[in-house]
């Protein structure tokens, strides 16, 4: 395969896709503040036109609870969605719950994303299902598919869609060991491969994850804090 | 002793090991590690400060080069 320029050090990965805006902390905090607006949007587009009804009839009620309804579900579902693009190992859309799992090859790839991580990280790996990484961005909580980074002292959460790109047959820990490889390269261009789903406060994204998950949250907070 | 290894679907596979006193398999192992960035692998070692690197040359003082597949957006 023929070598794209990449900077030094960089991912190839992210060379690629030169048309892509180079993301960096700036960025980042330009996004989350388009997301807090479209969802201030949202609920506003509902909540008020649903309050409104009421002020002018009562008996408009259903129809203005219909308002208020959609204000509370749509950015529970974009949420969700963002939640959903993280697939922590164990998790119930974990390839290691698959009937198909090598369980053998599961073991030795787990063994060495375990080799890759610090004692603490391990176990927070091993109660979470989550590999955590401190980057220049801020704590990124890396899945078998998915990555949540954890900033801005910790009040929130950005969502990446991000994979191996051919990854049949690789186990669980492995597709985390491919992702978390990559961010350590190259955390921008990581960033810059990923896309972003979500992008919000930390308990919105919280309520969505798995029970076990929900502490590589808390603690990727606390890293911050 | 340095070691190249590949993620793959047995967890992963040992492809080299070598010494950098040791010529023949240093380059045996170098060969070894072309032949999977020309198939599309992606080569890294890990730095002290739990950052890593992408290279295109085997260093022959690393202790562990992993190999890996590209990552994609979702």
């Amino acid at each position: 395969m023929e070598a794209i320029a990449a900077e030094a050090g960089g991912l190839e990965e992210a060379a690629r896709l030169y048309w892509r805006e180079n993301p960096s902390a700036a960025t980042l905090r330009r996004d989350g503040r388009r997301w807090t607006a479209w969802t201030a949007w949202i609920v506003a587009a509902f909540t008020v036109p649903g309050a409104l009804l009421l002020a002018l009839e009562p008996l408009t009620f259903p129809v203005a609870a219909l308002c208020f309804a959609h204000a509370w579900a749509i950015p529970w579902i974009q949420a969700r969605r963002g939640a959903r693009q993280v697939v922590p190992i164990g998790s119930e859309r974990s390839v290691g719950r698959s009937a198909n799992t090598d369980r053998r090859a599961e073991r030795v790839a787990l063994g060495l994303l375990g080799d890759l991580l610090d004692h603490v990280e391990r176990e927070l790996l091993a109660a979470t299902g989550l590999a955590p990484q401190q980057g220049e961005l801020g704590v990124w909580l890396v899945g078998e598919r998915g990555a949540f980074l954890v900033r801005s002292a910790g009040r929130r959460v950005d969502c990446w869609c991000v994979r191996v790109d051919e990854a049949d047959g690789l186990s669980a820990g492995d597709r985390v060991a491919h992702l978390l490889l990559a961010l350590r390269e190259d955390e921008l261009g990581f960033a810059k491969v990923a896309n972003l789903g979500f992008s919000g406060a930390i308990w919105r994204v919280r309520g969505r994850l798995p029970d076990r998950s929900r502490a590589a949250l808390a603690a990727a907070r606390r890293a911050l804090a | 002793m340095g070691r190249l290894i590949r993620l793959d679907r047995s967890g992963h596979t040992t492809l080299a090991e070598w010494t950098a006193a040791d010529g023949p398999r240093a380059d045996a192992a170098a060969t070894r590690f072309r032949e999977q960035l020309e198939l599309g692998m992606v080569a890294s070692v890990s730095n002290a400060d739990g950052t890593a690197e992408v290279i295109r040359e085997l260093p022959l003082d690393a202790e562990l080069v992993v190999l890996r597949r590209p990552i994609a957006g979702g």
